[in-house]
């Protein structure tokens, strides 16, 4: 390591050294919640900032990974760590109003956020087994914490409870699959385990240590068996952070399962594709099935992001170019079509918990049309219905599933996500074709501005999507060459 | 003294029957300690995989990384236990099974 | 204006954005004027394309004008492309000019609703997606226009939202078309994975130049399944009859005229694929049919006037099916665009009919409206018998190229060929006995209404009138128009590329005679109809309910062959209906349902999963993990 090596680091530090003062600077003396949000605004700014400084700076990006080949800066995680970013500012719009009501410690939030958002670009950037664990654990710690951040709710302090003991658990379960690869190839550095496995025939230690990483994996993304945890921490956790976990934290997660699978695993890809291939039929059906009966919003919006956790595994189950660019885009239509959802679930709500019902949108239409529109759109990008974002990614990952010969998973993609219009409708038919009770709608201007730039942006990625898709394919480039070299080399 | 430790094997079994018991202690204990200790004891089986294997391969890495799943293993016990503290002053009880307000 | 297509669909949208953002304030004159501006503006620009097309192209080639790369990535490159043929001119024509003249007609028809603005921001968008639907110049443009109609249909068959059945209804339909929407992505993607276009040209030109056959067969059939969703063939025309819920414009323009015969413009534009898979085509022709023959049958049984025709429909886009499945797609295109008049004007006709009746839609409590309502009348009836299929009139000639196709076509073998001209010729009678039946029961003997409907009769005012005069002109022409010297076939021919040993259009043998037979046909149906109905009214209908010996009293009565016929004929046919309604049609529409139980069973079966209790929890993590661990060791 030399001080060279720092650069790439440079985002983090500045990062993580401004949330650790977050935390502390209540001692100064400065407790308002405004100037909380506007400091914490301004750490993302200048994080973004050094991020884009520091990509300028590294050169050969692609190639190049420091701290001894344990950190990439390379274009894939800088694709991940800016929507990493702009998750985060959003979920600060979002918070505003919660915070300011509940009087909860606003600084506290903002570090913990802070530092769940460094985990993240961590396990953006992680090339090395090690650093992608550390990186999860920071998000999964600080996701814990801010699960339960309604301390006087027992719904909140329960939710924290169950994702606590399960993401331990699971984390558990990922790490014991580390040791095992680590056992095997000798090496936690994800590139010398492609290299260390292209001469290895498999076996048993090896597969389980894939197996138990992959369900370690498909507990963070929500992927059926391992969903349990989704529907109770989604409806109990404060709604800014719900938004959170299903943009942020996923999204994260799935940039680690496409880099551990796709560089350190495409040899052993028919292996594994099975089994994820299970996963993910298995996560769509359940997710669609279960959210038709839901009343909750927060709870249809979990078991939705369940079956669209199922939707992006196809992207890594099918393993070509398509699928890896696939992957990217849907994690990043998904995020604003998610995050609209969320900034009008909390236009509707009133008091704590309150607003959250697929009854409380009844009449939303002539209440304040435009909104309503924008969840109308942001409800059809999430089923898929062209010519919104969502159209875009879901044409992405199945194609990709029938490319690669898995046609059975594209076809039950496809029924399952026309089930889906189903309980998306549900909230349609409530918005336009019911009436409501006449109380307004109260929005502050930051979840107005969230809003609107979501349904602007759900329309223009699903309009001219172009610009997004070549960003997407360089991003995706580095990694895919990768593994398509090692994969060769296996057969 | 190399040749007189136990082989991988012995290790593996010991790590594997470890992460079982814990894997078992949460599903079986409703005591929320108790199942903050069965999380511990699956962390710990995980470092006597990395150890053994590390010895057997001659690399450090896996020390090392020892060292980072301990650290973490610290960090988790303390929002587990503050969890457990929020969940007796709301319910009076640290029974899991008393919660369970959120479901289907 | 041929350079600038993409203004055709865009001037609805504009109309959309307009009255859907300031509609509702700036009131019904705004709302009427943007509609029918933009409406009748896209008709015109779309017919001086269509002349400066015909002018530019005289050979009919294709036309494609590529407005912006929608997206590519690696092999996959989808451009937003409109294009002009001599299909999609016809098409065009149709929507357009059908379009804008309901569009009129809403004017009158909706005069008093409340959502007024809503209503023709939902009507303008509708129109903008059919003419994406219908202008796109590859499958994936296609497919949105087509998920477009969809959701605009949804929200139209919704529009009354305070009763209960319309958003059930509308929900409905939009999930029965998501189901035939797989089948069409499924086959696009198919397309673009072994074929690696999904444009109109290449796609046609690369099958052509040899694929397996298995794979044509499957895209195929895909597309058949996504043509099954949008136009209503069994099993999934259930959504259609529920579709009445939405106002009777609506249900003239979508479920009528244009978006429902999506399907058939789709299998006619594919008809280079088709023509490659003759096993897919035997699944239309033979889909078609019955399902042609079955919706007649219930057709025959409805009270409501709107029912009728919306199983009427389902029947005649049945007979399209025939068409394009025996391989004649000129005879397709030219049944929709003849039923496009025809049906438009019974349906436009029965809302004149439930507006003057003050909103009542069953026939039993109608009759004798004839002089009360005669240009109503006169309409109607000038499309109900070009529907039946009488010379001169419209139907007759689109009918009897389908029924003739079906005889000689030469993809189908025989028994196939014989089966389907069967049922689609007793389906012609059923048709002509189910028209004439509504026709009877409305506007002949006396009113069965109450006094105050009696009081309110009124005949409709001119902006509803005049679309049904313009509609019922053309009814009575247009058939014989197109049909003379063959000129829809010639100017449909440059559509149907070369493909060796297969034929693109084919000499229908015996003409003349098919000719005599699809009349007499139709003569029976009416005749039928007229004894039953005409003479005796509706309390014949109800005496016949309750079962007496027909026979034995015919043999009495100075009308005997009508008993007689009664016996044969009408009375096992009502008795089939009754069974195809009651039964067939219950068991299909309550298969759907049951899946609807299904799927909500399944979801309580996951809640009970979801015991809240965080062991149970860990437990199905574990063994998730151990199951995993199991299957791959």
């Amino acid at each position: 390591m030399s001080l060279n090596d720092l650069i790439f680091l440079l985002p983090e530090i500045i990062l993580a050294t401004g949330a650790s003062l977050l935390l502390i600077a209540p001692v100064t003396g400065l407790r308002d919640s405004i100037s909380a949000k506007w400091a914490m605004i301004a750490l993302l700014i200048i994080t973004a900032g050094s991020l884009l400084a520091c990509s300028w700076a590294v050169p050969g990006m692609e190639q190049t990974a420091g701290f001894a080949r344990m950190f990439a800066l390379d274009a894939f995680s800088i694709f991940f760590k800016l929507l990493f970013l702009f998750v985060v500012a959003i979920v600060v719009l979002l918070s505003d109003d919660f915070l300011r009501e509940s009087r909860y410690s606003t600084w506290e939030y903002y570090s913990l956020l802070g530092f769940a958002l460094c985990g993240m670009m961590f396990m953006a950037s992680g090339v090395h087994l090690a650093t992608i664990y550390i990186g999860l654990e920071l998000l999964s710690l600080s996701s814990y914490i801010l699960a339960g951040y309604y301390k006087n709710e027992q719904k909140s302090t329960e939710a924290a409870m169950k994702y606590f003991v399960l993401g331990a658990v699971s984390s558990a379960i990922l790490l014991y699959g580390i040791s095992l690869i680590y056992g095997v190839c000798g090496t936690l550095n994800l590139l010398d385990i492609a290299r260390a496995l292209s001469t290895v025939v498999s076996n048993d230690a090896l597969m389980f240590g894939v197996i138990l990483l992959a369900c370690g994996l498909c507990f963070k993304i929500a992927a059926a068996p391992f969903h349990v945890w989704t529907p109770d921490v989604y409806e109990g956790a404060p709604t800014p952070i719900t938004a959170f976990l299903s943009t942020g934290s996923k999204a994260a997660a799935f940039a680690i399962f496409v880099r551990i699978f796709y560089v350190a695993l495409p040899g052993f890809h028919l292996d594994w594709s099975m089994v994820l291939a299970t996963v993910a039929a298995l996560s769509m059906i359940v997710g669609n099935l279960a959210a038709i009966t839901q009343e909750s919003v927060k709870r249809l919006l979990a078991y939705s992001s369940i079956a669209h956790a199922g939707y992006v595994l196809m992207g890594i189950v099918a393993m070509n170019v398509m699928g890896l660019r696939g992957v990217l885009v849907y994690s990043f239509v998904y995020v604003f079509a998610n995050l609209g959802i969320w900034s009008i679930v909390l236009m509707m709500k009133r008091h704590e918990y309150a607003g959250e019902k697929v009854s409380d949108f009844e009449g939303l239409h002539s209440r304040s049309p435009f909104w309503a529109f924008s969840m109308f759109v942001f409800l059809l990008s999430l089923g898929g219905i062209p010519p919104t974002a969502g159209f875009i990614g879901k044409y992405f990952l199945f194609y990709a599933a029938v490319q690669a010969g898995f046609g059975w998973l594209a076809i039950i993609a496809v029924l399952m996500s026309a089930v889906s219009m189903f309980y998306y409708l549900r909230i349609v038919v409530a918005m336009y074709l019911r009436d409501g009770k006449e109380a307004d709608v109260t929005a502050s201007g930051a979840l107005k501005f969230v809003a609107a730039v979501c349904v602007v942006a759900t329309i223009v990625f699903g309009v001219v999507p172009n610009d997004l898709i070549d960003q997407v394919s360089s991003s995706a480039k580095g990694l895919h060459n990768k593994g398509a070299v090692t994969r060769n080399a296996t057969r | 003294m190399l040749e007189t430790a136990p082989s991988t094997d012995a290790y593996l079994m010991l790590s594997g029957t470890l992460f079982a018991v814990g894997l078992i202690g949460v599903v079986i204990r409703r005591n929320m300690i108790t199942v903050l200790m069965a999380i511990e004891l699956m962390l710990n089986a995980v470092n006597i995989n990395l150890v053994a294997f590390s010895h057997r391969l001659g690399s450090l890495e896996g020390q090392v990384f020892t060292i980072f799943v301990i650290t973490v293993a610290a960090g988790e016990a303390a929002v587990g236990l503050a969890i457990i503290i929020q969940l007796y002053r709301l319910k009076s009880t640290i029974n899991v099974d008393e919660a369970r307000m959120l479901n289907g | 204006m041929l350079t600038k297509l993409w203004l055709i669909p865009l001037l609805p949208f504009i109309g959309f954005v307009l009255n859907g953002l300031f509609g509702k304030r700036l009131g019904k004159a705004f709302v009427t004027g943007v509609a029918l501006v933009s409406t009748f503006g896209a008709a015109v620009v779309g017919t001086m394309a269509a002349f400066q097309y015909h002018a530019q192209y005289p050979e009919g080639e294709r036309y494609v004008q590529t407005v912006f790369n929608w997206f590519t990535s690696g092999s996959i490159h989808a451009d937003v492309a409109f294009q002009l043929d001599p299909l999609s001119i016809v098409m065009l024509m149709v929507v357009t000019w059908i379009g804008a003249l309901i569009h009129l007609y809403s004017v009158g028809y909706m005069a008093h609703e409340d959502g007024y603005w809503r209503y023709f921001a939902y009507l303008n968008l509708f129109l903008s997606e059919m003419l994406v639907l219908i202008l796109g110049a590859n499958y994936l443009v296609m497919f949105v226009g087509w998920e477009g109609v969809g959701l605009c249909s949804y929200l139209l068959i919704g529009f009354y939202y305070k009763t209960d059945y319309a958003p059930a209804a509308g929900k409905k339909a939009f999930v029965v078309n998501r189901i035939g929407d797989f089948g069409f992505l499924i086959a696009v993607f198919l397309m673009f994975a072994y074929l690696g276009t999904a444009d109109f040209g290449l796609v046609s030109h690369r099958a052509a130049a040899g694929v397996d056959a298995w794979l044509l067969t499957a895209i195929c059939l895909l597309l058949f399944l996504g043509a099954c969703g949008k136009s209503a063939q069994i099993p999934l025309y259930v959504w259609l009859p529920d579709a009445m819920a939405g106002p009777t414009p609506v249900s003239a323009l979508i479920h009528a005229a244009t978006m429902v015969t999506a399907g058939v413009y789709m299998i006619a534009r594919s008809n280079a694929l088709y023509r490659l898979a003759p096993d897919a085509m035997m699944v239309v022709a033979i889909v078609g049919s019955v399902t042609a023959l079955f919706a007649a049958t219930i057709g025959i049984r409805q009270w409501d006037i709107k029912k009728v025709l919306a199983y009427s429909t389902v029947s005649q886009l049945g007979f399209m099916f025939i068409g394009v499945g025996v391989g004649a797609f000129t005879a397709g295109v030219f049944h929709l665009v003849t039923h496009a008049f025809f049906k438009a004007c019974l349906f436009l006709g029965s809302g004149s009919v439930i507006h003057a009746m003050s909103g009542e839609q069953d026939i039993r409590k109608m009759g004798g409206l004839r002089s009360k309502i005669p240009i109503t009348y006169w309409t109607f009836l000038i499309a109900t018998i070009a529907i039946a299929g009488f010379p001169p009139f419209a139907g007759f000639f689109s009918k009897d190229e389908i029924l003739g196709s079906a005889l000689s076509s030469p993809y189908l073998p025989a028994g196939v060929r014989y089966l389907v001209w069967g049922l689609g010729s007793v389906a012609a009678l059923c048709t002509a006995y189910y028209m004439f039946r509504l026709v009877f029961l409305t506007f002949f003997g006396d009113f069965r209404g109450t006094h105050e409907q009696e009081h309110h009769l009124h005949e409709s005012p001119a902006t509803m009138t005049i679309p049904l005069i313009v509609l019922a002109t053309l009814s009575t022409i247009g058939g014989f128009a197109l049909a003379w010297h063959h000129t829809l076939a010639k100017w449909l021919e440059p559509i149907y590329p070369k493909i060796e040993g297969r034929e693109s259009e084919f000499a229908i043998a015996n003409e003349v005679p098919l000719m005599i037979v699809a009349t007499i046909i139709a003569a029976i149906g009416t005749w039928l109809a007229y004894v039953r109905f005409y003479k005796r009214g509706l309390a014949a209908d109800e005496s016949f309910a309750q079962s007496s010996p027909a026979i034995a009293r015919g043999m009495e009565n100075k009308w005997y062959v009508d008993e007689l016929y009664e016996a044969i004929i009408v009375r096992p046919l009502e008795k089939i209906s009754l069974f195809f309604w009651k039964f067939i049609d219950a068991i299909i529409d309550g298969l759907a349902a049951m899946l609807g139980y299904i799927v909500q069973g399944f979801g309580d079966l996951m809640r009970f999963f979801q015991t809240g209790n965080v062991r149970n929890y860990a437990l199905m993590l574990f063994l998730g993990v151990i199951v995993f661990m199991w299957v791959i060791s």
